[in-house]
């Protein structure tokens, strides 16, 4: 921070601070000073929504809460069968998306210099990126459910790999293109096939940014409401079936939020306490590894 | 599907060089994952056919008038979309003007400012906490936020700013808590984290030696930020922006809890109004099948699924230009 000082100082003698090195050191701290605030201003909402978050969740966080399926209000229902759900539904998804998304990203970064069709594809998974998580969900309803007649888990497991798929193909991509060409051409002049080269040299360099991509995707689709609301629909029994409407956590979060009943409003907090801390362990988890693999 | 010219990373001698066994195995692998690749392409060709053909009854019963008729009617069975569209627009809006430069100021300080020891804290927790569901956006903001603009933010602007002309359109309304700005605020603290984790990456990757070059130059911190460092990863911050606008446009959770659920259209920020996510949230599960409103609301999601794409398309451009 002192460095325009000291080479004041420094230089000595015959300089002196000029009108314009006096604006530059001024817009240096001006823009210090403003990025100091953005971040302070972003921790405070941050901490707002994790306080309250633990606050009220911590509250209503029992035994009966994590054992007892959903009830009707005042009975001491749970929110057992949502967590159950959420978890089968979101593993499928991740199932699905992670070998769609890994070979799409691997085909756009070995063969998709300059081709149209990759071109199209780049830009299809752009778009299936930032498109609204609730088409996803419409877009499922009438092509899963509607024509089935019912809700499933299955259509809400395919709706969240739908947009799983995007991230991980975009970090994919993105990981792939910063390995070296030097490793590759190492693993060319060895003599081994392209394949190999990209699974086991670039994929495996690569791969703490490829798995950030599918944690990102795992983060994103683990709390996501939208698509599940016509496609899993949720439950207040117990289902285990895929071919059944099940119950999902951030659905459960989404009934009782806005409920009036104060037991509801309460496991609300609850869910959505499961719901970040799990996103949340699971981030934490990796990173830990991570660094023990690399140290 | 025709092979494609060899990588240009690998010399061509080198593939000469290459023994057929191998080659077959590398177009198993090639075909492998384009069939991933193509599967992409069909998902979204399916969306958005499944969409326009859903949304064609509404279409064709309103034609051009149902973009912009700003009237929603179940009762009536009239639906225009112009209300829920401006609704989305003017909360993604909202939500870009002060999470940008949030994300930016963040990322920046997070980088070159902070300490590493504090910057390695807090960029942890901001990249977490990018990962937290938008679901608990909307709880928070329907239980923090919305008491919090109708106790303080909505009176201080009323009063203050009640009889300023102009202005006074702009925080005309009763002091609901719910409405555009809320819904806009809720959405910044939404996707600033996330935009910050990416802007933050894309510095990180920076080869140092061009920063330290300026730095050798006598640059100040904020020079190598405009000079140096913005200019070398512009595309990956445009590209965060847009993932966060992305989100934005068309997040439902985060909104529907505070925007007020009202199709209506104002200059007021603080009036209750509604976005084309959270009408389709609220109502698709009251529509029957076949429906009037049903292929209405499903032409709410076709029109949306315009909106990201020509975001898209601009950011893209944007790109572009700045990239040649």
């Amino acid at each position: 921070m002192s460095r325009m000082k000291d080479t004041g100082r420094t230089m000595g003698q015959g300089w002196r601070k000029g009108p314009r090195a006096t604006r530059r050191l001024v817009t240096d701290r001006l823009a210090t000073a403003l990025s100091l605030g953005a971040t302070a201003l972003l921790v405070i909402a941050l901490a707002s929504i994790l306080w309250t978050l633990l606050r009220n969740g911590i509250a209503g966080l029992s035994i009966a809460a994590l054992i007892h399926p959903m009830g009707p209000p005042g009975t001491n229902g749970g929110l057992a069968n949502a967590i159950v759900g959420s978890v089968i539904q979101t593993v499928v998804a991740l199932l699905i998306a992670t070998p769609i998304g890994l070979g799409c990203g691997v085909f756009l970064s070995e063969f998709g210099r300059g081709s149209r069709f990759a071109t199209s594809v780049r830009f299809v998974s752009d778009v299936l990126l930032s498109a609204p998580s609730i088409l996803i969900g419409l877009f499922v309803y009438l092509v899963l459910v509607a024509p089935f007649g019912h809700f499933s888990g299955l259509a809400g497991s395919v709706a969240l790999a739908i947009l799983a798929v995007p991230i991980i193909v975009r970090t994919t991509e993105d990981m792939l293109r910063l390995v070296p060409v030097a490793m590759r051409e190492a693993g060319a002049a060895l003599g081994a096939a392209h394949w190999r080269v990209v699974l086991f040299l670039c994929l495996r360099s690569a791969a703490p940014g490829v798995l950030t991509g599918i944690l990102l995707a795992l983060a994103r689709v683990s709390g996501e409401t939208a698509p599940l609301l016509f496609t899993s629909l949720g439950n207040q029994n117990w289902s285990f079936s895929l071919d059944r409407p099940m119950a999902s956590l951030p659905i459960a979060i989404y009934q009782y939020a806005g409920a009036s009943y104060d037991d509801w409003v309460r496991l609300a907090w609850t869910g959505a306490l499961l719901v970040t801390l799990g996103v949340l362990g699971i981030n934490i988890i990796v990173r830990f590894g991570f660094r023990k693999k690399q140290s | 599907m025709k092979r494609a010219p060899a990588p240009r990373t690998t010399p061509a001698p080198l593939q000469e060089a290459r023994a057929t066994p191998l080659w077959k195995g590398d177009r198993l692998f090639r075909l492998v994952v384009g069939f991933c690749a193509l599967l992409v392409l069909v998902s979204l060709g399916g969306l958005v056919l499944t969409m326009a053909f859903g949304g064609s009854k509404a279409f064709a019963t309103f034609g051009p008038e149902f973009v912009v008729s700003n009237i929603w009617n179940p009762v009536t069975n009239q639906y225009g979309a112009l209300a829920p569209v401006f609704g989305t627009l003017g909360s993604t809006l909202i939500a870009i003007l002060i999470g940008v430069p949030l994300a930016f100021g963040a990322a920046f300080w997070l980088t070159n400012i902070a300490p590493p020891v504090i910057a390695g804290i807090v960029g942890t927790a901001v990249q977490l906490l990018a990962a937290v569901p938008s679901i608990i956006f909307g709880m928070w903001g329907f239980f923090i936020v919305v008491p919090f603009m109708a106790q303080h933010v909505q009176p201080f602007f009323r009063h203050h700013f009640g009889h300023v002309p102009v202005i006074r359109w702009l925080v005309h309304g009763a002091p609901f808590g719910y409405g555009l700005l809320t819904g806009g605020i809720v959405l910044a603290v939404m996707i600033t984290p996330f935009v910050t984790a990416v802007m933050r990456d894309v510095f990180a990757v920076m080869p140092p030696m061009l920063k330290e070059s300026a730095y050798g130059l006598g640059a100040t911190r904020w020079e190598v930020m405009r000079r140096v460092i913005v200019p070398w990863s512009r595309a990956g911050m445009i590209g965060g922006v847009v993932l966060g606008m992305g989100r934005a446009l068309g997040e439902t959770m985060a909104v529907t809890f505070v925007i007020g659920n009202a199709n209506t259209i104002g200059w007021s920020l603080f009036a209750p109004r509604n976005t084309v996510a959270s009408l389709v949230a609220l109502e698709f599960p009251e529509s029957a099948a076949g429906s009037l409103k049903l292929s209405s609301l499903l032409a709410l999601g076709f029109i949306l699924m315009l909106l990201s794409f020509t975001t898209l398309a601009f950011a893209r451009w944007l790109l572009r230009e700045k990239k040649a």
